[in-house]
C-alpha cells in the first residue's frame, strides 16, 4: 500500500515475484493501477488520503472475527495492558482523543498512560509536536517511567485493556464505512482481509510493503501505525516473511535519518537537547525512565560517547563532557518554517547539499521566494540545478516576483563529487551500511562532501583560533583531527577514519568497539552513532563485506552490514515462541538452544543473549537486565510491542480516520474533519484550498496525488540531464480517467493544466482507465496524477508539480502532505506572465480563500467548547499574491491570521 | 567460398539448423561482430560501489581504464553476487556511468554576485576563504545566546543547511558535527521530506 514498487524500486521487486513464483499472493491497495498492480493477483484502487479507514477495516473485520494470532498478541503485545481511567476514545469525543488544547492544537498525552505505570511527567504535546517528537524514536522506544508493575489482564477482558480499547475504538470502521470512504467495493475489501488473514499464525506470515504513498499525508505516521497493527495482530513481526517493510527513497536516506542532517536529533535517534534541560543528567531523565526496560535505558553510555567523539581531551566529567556545548531547540525548526523565516528575513545564509527544493520540495514558489531573500547560498551538486539558478530561471521570473538586478542573494556553486569519485558509505532501506571504494578522482574543483565540510570546518577553526568569545569554545575544542590523504593545503580528509570513530573507540586501549554494548557513560569510550557500533568489529571494515551470495545462505550476513549488530531482522526473538521454539519448522530463524543456554539461529538474535524464554524480572528492575524471557521488543520500554501507543505518538495512541487537509469528502466517521494535531502554517504566500465544512471545495472538485516514474529521480537533477533517461520519458504529463476527461473536455496527447490556490501546471494529458473514478457515499470523485520530477532545467523540461502543493505537515514528523490535496484541471495551457497570477487570483476568490481557510482545525463538536465552529465566518482580505509581511514574532503560535 | 560454405555462412540456415533457435547467439553472429568485444574487457580494475539512485542498495561493478587523459570510469554494471540485487540494475542505475562521465557535469567553482545576472569563475580556496568569513557573519547575526526566560539557547538561526540524502554516512556525520559545533540548529535533510 502507499507504493507503486515494480517502478519506484524496480530491483527490489524482483524479491516479490520470487514470492509470488513461490506461491504468495500479491495484493495491491493504491489508487492508482501501476505495474506494480498489473503484476500483482488483485489490484483494488482506493481514494488517495483514505488508507486508515481502509486499515481500520481489517482490524475491525480481524478481532471481530476472532482473526488474531492470539498466542503471539498475548505474549508480545501491550494487548493485555490496563489503560488509565481517565483515558477517553474518539468514541466519546466525536474523533479527539482526551487531552485536547484547542489554544494550540495538541495533546496532553498524560490520560493515555498504563493503569499503574509510573506517573508519566506531564507532557507538552505543543513542545513535543514542535520537535517533530514522534520521530525521535528511530532506535529507542518513547520513555516509560517504569516498564515493570503494569497492570495486565491476561484474560484480554477487561473494558479498559488494550485488546477491549483497540476492540471499542475500530468498532465502526465497517465493510460498509470502508466503501462509502474509500470507494472500495465490499467484495474487494471482504477478498483483502480474507488473503491477508490467512497469512498469519504458526505457518504463515505476510509482509506489508509502503512507500512515501504513506508517509507524505497529515497522519502518515499513523497510516504506519494502522499497518503496524494489523500485523502484530496477525503475528508477523518479527518473524521471516512478516513485518512492515519502509522502502526508502534515496541511495542513503535511512543513514541521513540514523546519523542526521535534521534539526531534532544528534546521532543514534538521540533528540537533540531542549532550552529547558538543565544540564546532561536532566536531559537523560527526560529521554529515558529511570525504571524502563531495555537497551534504550542506557542512553547515557550513548551520550557520553557521542560528546567525547565531538570534543575529545575537553569533554571530561568535571565538565558534563560539554553538553552545554550542544545547542538547544525550543521549537520547530524544520525546513519549511525556515523557508519561511528566510522569506521573512530570519535567516541569512542556505546550505544545499545535494538537494534542489526550487523543484523538490512541496510549494516551489515558496522555495524559490526564501532563496530570494537571503544574504548567501551554497549550492553543490553534480550538475547545475534549478536551486542555483532561481534567480534567472525560476517561474517568479515570468510572473515579475523574482527580479535578478534586485535579488540579493549572493550565490556559490560547487561541484561536487559523484558517488564513484568518493569512498564511504550508503545505508540502504533496510539499515544494511555498503561501502562503496573509490574508482576514480573527480576531475577541477569536484570535490566530496566530506572534503567541503571538513576544510570549512579548517578554515573557520583557523579564523577563530585566537578568539576568547565563549561561543567560539566549541568549536575551539572540537575534535577535527580526522586523518587526511594526499599532500597540499587542502588533502581529501578520510572517510575510513570518520567511519571507525562513528564506530567508536576504547579510550584506554585504543581499541576498536565490537559493540554498542561495550559503551560507557564514564568517558572511556568514544563512538559518534552508537547504533553503528561494530560496523568495525574486529578492526574490519564490515561494510565492505561482499561474500558472494552463492557462498552463504540467504539471510547473508557476510554482505555489508546492517545496525544494529548486524541483525537483518528487527526483534527476531518473536520468531520463536514464549518458549523460544520456533513458531514452526518452515518459518525458523532465531531460537532458545537449552543444552548451551543461549539464543542462535540463522540471523543475529535480537535479545539478550543468555536471557532464557522463561525468565522474570523482578519488580522495579530496570535496564536489559529487566527484559523477561518473553519481552521481543528490547528497545521498547516495556518489551512489548505497542497496538496502543501510551506515549511517543503526538497526534493520538490509535490511529483514527481523518479526511486529509484539502479533501472533497466530509468525514463520516467523526465530527473531527481532518487530524486535529496536524501542522497548519496559516500565511498569505501558503493557501489552502477550502475542504468540508468550509465551502467553495467544488472549485477545486478533484483529488490530486502524485508519484516518480522508474526513469526519473526526485527532483530530476539526477536524470534529467541524462540523455538515455530524458529519451525514455520526454515529458511532464498528467492522467486522467476517461470519464473525467469527457466531463472536462480533455483530449489524450493535448495540453491541459492543472490548478490550485498556489499555482497552474501544464501537463500533456494521457487519458488511461489506469485512473478509476470512485463511487463515495453517493458521489462520484475523480483523482488526477501526475509525476513530478520536471523543472526549468536539463535536457527535458516542464513546469514544476510540487508548486501545486501547500504546507501542511504530520506533527509527528513535520513532512508535508503531499501525496493528497484537492485540484481543478482545464484544457489548454495555463496563462503566463502577470496574468497566472491574476488567474489564481480569480480561483482563490471564487473559492472564498482566505488566510484562515484550512486554519481551524477543530471541527469536532465537542461539549462545552465552541472552537468547533468551522471558519465560515472569517472575512479575512482574500489571499494576495505577495508574500506575508513579517507578523511572527517568537515563540509564537504558526497561526497568522492577521497576516 | 563454396556454394555450401556460402548457404552455412547465412544466420537463418544456422539457426534453422544449429542449436541456436531462436538466433541470438552464435546464430546471428558475424566476422564483425566475434572480433568485438565488450568496452569491460579493456578495464585496469573493478571497483565495488553501490547504486547512487533508490534506497534499494544494488551493488554496482565500476570498470576502470586509462589513457592518456588519465583514469576514468568505462562501464557501470549490476554485481552478480549481491544477495539484494543479484546483478540487476533498473533503467536508473543502469545509466548511472552517464550520470557521471556526462558532459552536464560542472567541475569549476561559479560564483553569482548579488544583483548580477551572470555567473563569474571563482578559484576554489578563494571561495572556500569567502565562505569562510560569510558563515561566521551569518552566524553573528543569527545568535541567540537565551530564550526569553533565561534558559541557555547557544544557537544561531543565521545558518540553515538542506542535504540530500545521497551524501555518505560519514559526509553527513561531519556536516552535524560542524553544524553543531557552530550552534547552527536549522540542519535539514530529505528524510523530513
Amino acid at each position: 500500500m502507499g507504493s507503486n514498487m515494480a517502478e519506484a524500486h524496480p530491483v527490489g521487486f524482483q524479491w516479490v515475484m520470487e514470492a509470488k513464483t513461490r506461491g504468495a499472493t500479491v495484493l495491491h491497495i493504491d489508487p492508482r493501477f501501476t505495474r506494480t498492480s498489473a503484476l500483482a493477483d488483485k489490484h483494488v484502487p482506493l481514494r488517495a488520503g483514505s488508507d486508515i479507514a481502509f486499515l481500520g477495516g481489517v482490524i475491525n473485520h480481524i478481532l471481530s472475527n476472532d482473526l488474531d494470532f492470539r498466542e503471539y498478541v498475548q505474549a508480545y503485545t501491550n494487548a493485555s495492558f490496563l489503560v488509565s481511567e481517565e483515558f477517553v476514545d474518539t468514541e466519546d469525543l466525536d474523533g479527539l482523543f482526551s487531552g485536547y488544547d484547542p489554544d494550540t492544537s495538541t495533546y496532553d498525552t498524560s490520560t493515555w498512560q498504563y493503569e499503574n505505570g509510573f506517573p508519566e511527567d506531564s507532557v507538552e504535546g505543543d513542545r513535543h509536536r514542535e520537535q517533530s517528537a514522534g520521530e525521535q524514536h528511530g532506535s529507542g522506544g518513547p520513555k516509560l517511567e517504569s516498564g515493570t508493575g503494569i497492570a495486565t489482564d491476561e484474560t484480554l477482558q477487561h473494558p479498559r485493556c488494550v485488546f477491549q480499547i483497540l476492540k471499542r475504538h475500530f468498532s465502526r470502521y465497517t465493510p460498509e464505512m470502508v466503501e462509502r470512504i474509500c470507494g472500495v467495493s465490499r467484495d474487494d475489501f471482504l477478498e483483502v482481509c480474507r488473503a491477508w488473514t490467512s497469512a498469519s499464525g504458526r505457518e504463515h506470515t505476510a509482509a506489508l510493503v509502503y512507500s512515501v504513498g504513506w508517509t507524505q499525508h497529515s497522519m502518515g505516521a499513523q497510516y504506519i501505525r494502522a499497518g503496524a497493527i494489523i500485523q502484530l495482530l496477525l503475528g508477523n513481526i518479527g518473524r521471516p516473511g512478516g513485518g512492515v517493510l519502509a522502502l526508502r527513497g534515496h541511495a542513503s536516506i535511512q543513514g541521513s535519518t540514523d546519523i542526521p542532517t535534521l534539526y531534532n536529533l544528534l546521532p543514534g535517534y538521540l533528540p537533540m537537547p531542549d532550552a529547558r534541560h538543565a544540564g546532561k543528567a536532566d536531559y537523560v531523565e527526560s529521554i529515558r525512565g529511570t525504571h524502563q526496560k531495555g537497551y534504550w535505558h542506557n542512553a547515557d553510555d550513548y551520550l557520553v560517547s557521542l560528546l567525547k567523539e565531538y570534543w575529545g581531551e575537553a569533554a571530561s566529567e568535571e565538565n558534563d563532557y560539554r553538553f552545554d556545548y550542544l545547542p538547544r531547540i525550543d521549537g520547530d525548526h524544520g525546513t519549511y518554517r525556515t523557508v519561511m523565516d528566510m522569506i521573512d528575513g530570519k535567516v541569512f545564509g542556505y546550505f544545499l547539499l545535494g538537494q534542489n527544493p526550487a523543484v523538490g520540495s512541496a510549494h516551489g514558489r515558496l522555495q524559490r521566494l526564501g532563496m530570494a531573500n537571503l544574504d548567501w547560498l551554497v549550492v553543490r551538486d553534480l550538475t547545475m540545478i534549478e536551486s542555483a539558478e532561481f534567480w534567472r530561471n525560476a517561474p517568479e521570473i515570468e510572473t515579475g516576483e523574482i527580479v535578478a538586478e534586485q535579488c540579493r542573494t549572493e550565490v556559490f556553486f560547487f561541484p561536487a563529487a559523484s558517488h564513484v569519485e568518493k569512498e564511504g558509505t550508503f545505508t540502504q532501506t533496510q539499515r544494511m551500511l555498503q561501502w562503496r571504494d573509490r574508482a576514480v578522482e573527480p576531475r577541477g574543483d569536484q570535490r566530496s562532501e566530506l572534503w567541503f565540510i571538513y576544510h570549512l570546518g579548517r578554515l573557520l577553526r583557523r579564523k577563530l583560533a585566537r578568539s576568547t568569545d565563549d561561543r567560539d569554545r566549541p568549536l575551539q575544542d572540537l575534535a577535527w583531527d580526522y586523518r587526511t590523504e594526499g599532500d597540499g593545503d587542502f588533502p581529501e580528509p578520510s572517510a575510513d577514519d570518520v567511519l571507525r570513530r562513528i564506530n567508536g573507540v576504547d579510550l584506554t586501549t585504543g581499541e576498536l568497539l565490537d559493540s554498542y554494548l561495550q559503551l560507557r557513560s564514564d568517558g572511556t569510550t568514544a563512538a559518534g552513532c552508537w547504533i553503528y557500533s561494530g560496523v568495525y568489529a574486529g578492526g574490519v571494515n564490515r561494510a565492505r563485506n561482499r561474500t558472494a551470495r552463492t557462498e552463504q545462505d540467504e539471510t547473508a550476513l557476510e554482505w555489508g552490514w546492517a545496525w544494529p549488530a548486524n541483525r537483518r531482522v528487527l526483534y527476531n526473538r518473536a520468531s520463536a515462541d514464549p518458549q523460544g521454539r520456533p513458531w514452526s519448522e518452515r518459518k525458523k530463524l532465531v531460537w532458545w538452544d537449552a543444552e548451551r543456554g543461549e539464543w542462535t539461529g540463522h540471523d543475529v538474535p535480537d535479545f539478550p543473549k543468555t536471557t532464557p524464554p522463561g525468565f522474570e524480572p523482578e519488580y522495579g528492575e530496570a535496564g536489559p537486565g529487566a527484559l523477561a524471557g518473553d519481552d521481543p521488543f528490547i528497545m521498547q520500554a516495556d518489551g512489548k510491542a505497542w497496538l496502543f501507543a501510551p506515549s511517543g505518538v503526538v497526534d493520538g495512541p490509535l490511529p483514527t480516520h481523518y479526511e486529509p487537509h484539502e479533501s472533497p469528502m466530509p468525514n463520516l466517521l467523526y465530527g473531527q474533519q481532518g487530524s486535529p494535531a496536524r501542522k497548519v502554517y496559516s500565511r498569505a504566500d501558503n493557501p489552502s484550498n477550502p475542504a468540508p465544512p468550509e465551502s467553495g471545495g467544488e472549485v477545486f472538485p478533484f483529488v490530486f496525488t502524485a508519484a516518480r516514474l522508474t526513469e526519473h529521480h526526485t527532483a530530476g537533477g539526477m536524470s534529467r540531464q541524462l540523455a538515455y533517461l530524458s529519451e525514455l520519458q520526454p515529458a511532464l504529463f498528467v492522467e486522467v480517467s476517461p470519464q473525467l476527461a469527457a466531463e472536462r473536455g480533455l483530449t489524450n496527447l493535448d495540453w491541459a493544466h492543472v490548478v490550485t490556490s498556489r499555482a497552474a501546471v501544464d501537463a500533456r494529458v494521457l487519458v488511461t482507465e489506469r485512473m478509476r473514478p470512485l463511487r463515495l457515499d453517493g458521489r462520484v470523485v475523480h483523482q488526477v496524477w501526475m509525476p513530478y520530477h520536471w523543472g526549468p532545467s536539463g535536457k527535458v523540461d516542464g513546469d514544476i508539480v510540487n508548486d501545486l502543493l501547500g504546507v501542511v505537515l504530520d506533527p509527528n514528523t513535520l513532512i508535508q502532505e503531499s501525496k493528497v490535496a484537492t485540484c481543478d484541471i482545464r484544457p489548454g495551457r495555463r496563462p503566463r506572465g502577470r496574468e497566472l497570477l491574476e488567474y489564481l487570483a480569480e480561483y482563490r476568490r471564487r473559492a472564498g480563500v482566505t488566510v484562515a481557510t484550512g486554519s481551524h482545525v477543530l471541527t469536532a463538536d465537542t461539549a462545552g467548547s465552541d472552537a468547533a465552529a468551522p471558519g465560515m465566518t472569517v472575512s479575512d482580505a482574500t489571499v494576495s499574491d505577495r508574500p506575508a509581511p513579517d507578523t511572527t514574532a517568537p515563540d509564537t503560535t504558526d497561526r497568522e491570521e492577521d497576516a | 567460398m563454396g556454394v555450401s560454405d556460402w548457404i552455412r555462412s547465412w544466420p537463418v540456415y544456422r539457426q534453422l539448423t544449429g542449436a541456436d533457435r531462436l538466433g541470438r547467439g552464435d546464430a546471428a553472429a558475424s566476422p564483425q561482430s566475434r572480433e568485438r568485444q565488450p568496452r569491460t574487457a579493456d578495464a585496469d580494475r573493478v571497483a565495488a560501489s553501490v547504486c547512487p539512485y533508490c534506497a534499494v542498495g544494488c551493488a554496482q561493478n565500476v570498470y576502470v581504464g586509462s589513457d592518456a587523459a588519465g583514469e576514468r570510469v568505462l562501464q557501470i554494471e549490476g554485481n552478480p553476487d549481491s544477495p539484494v540485487s543479484r546483478g540487476r540494475l533498473c533503467p536508473k542505475g543502469s545509466a548511472s556511468k552517464q550520470l557521471v562521465t556526462g558532459d552536464h557535469r560542472e567541475d569549476r567553482v561559479l560564483y553569482r554576485p548579488a544583483y548580477g545576472t551572470e555567473w563569474q569563475e571563482l578559484d576554489l580556496p578563494t571561495a572556500m576563504d569567502m565562505l569562510a568569513d560569510r558563515v561566521l557573519d551569518a552566524r553573528r547575526k543569527g545568535w541567540q545566546e537565551t530564550d526569553a526566560h533565561g534558559n541557555p539557547l547557544r544557537r544561531t538561526q543565521g545558518i540553515a543547511s538542506l542535504g540530500g540524502a545521497t551524501l555518505d554516512n560519514e559526509e553527513n556525520y561531519l556536516i552535524k558535527k560542524l553544524f553543531t559545533a557552530l550552534g547552527a540548529v536549522q540542519i535539514e535533510n530529505q528524510a523530513r521530506i
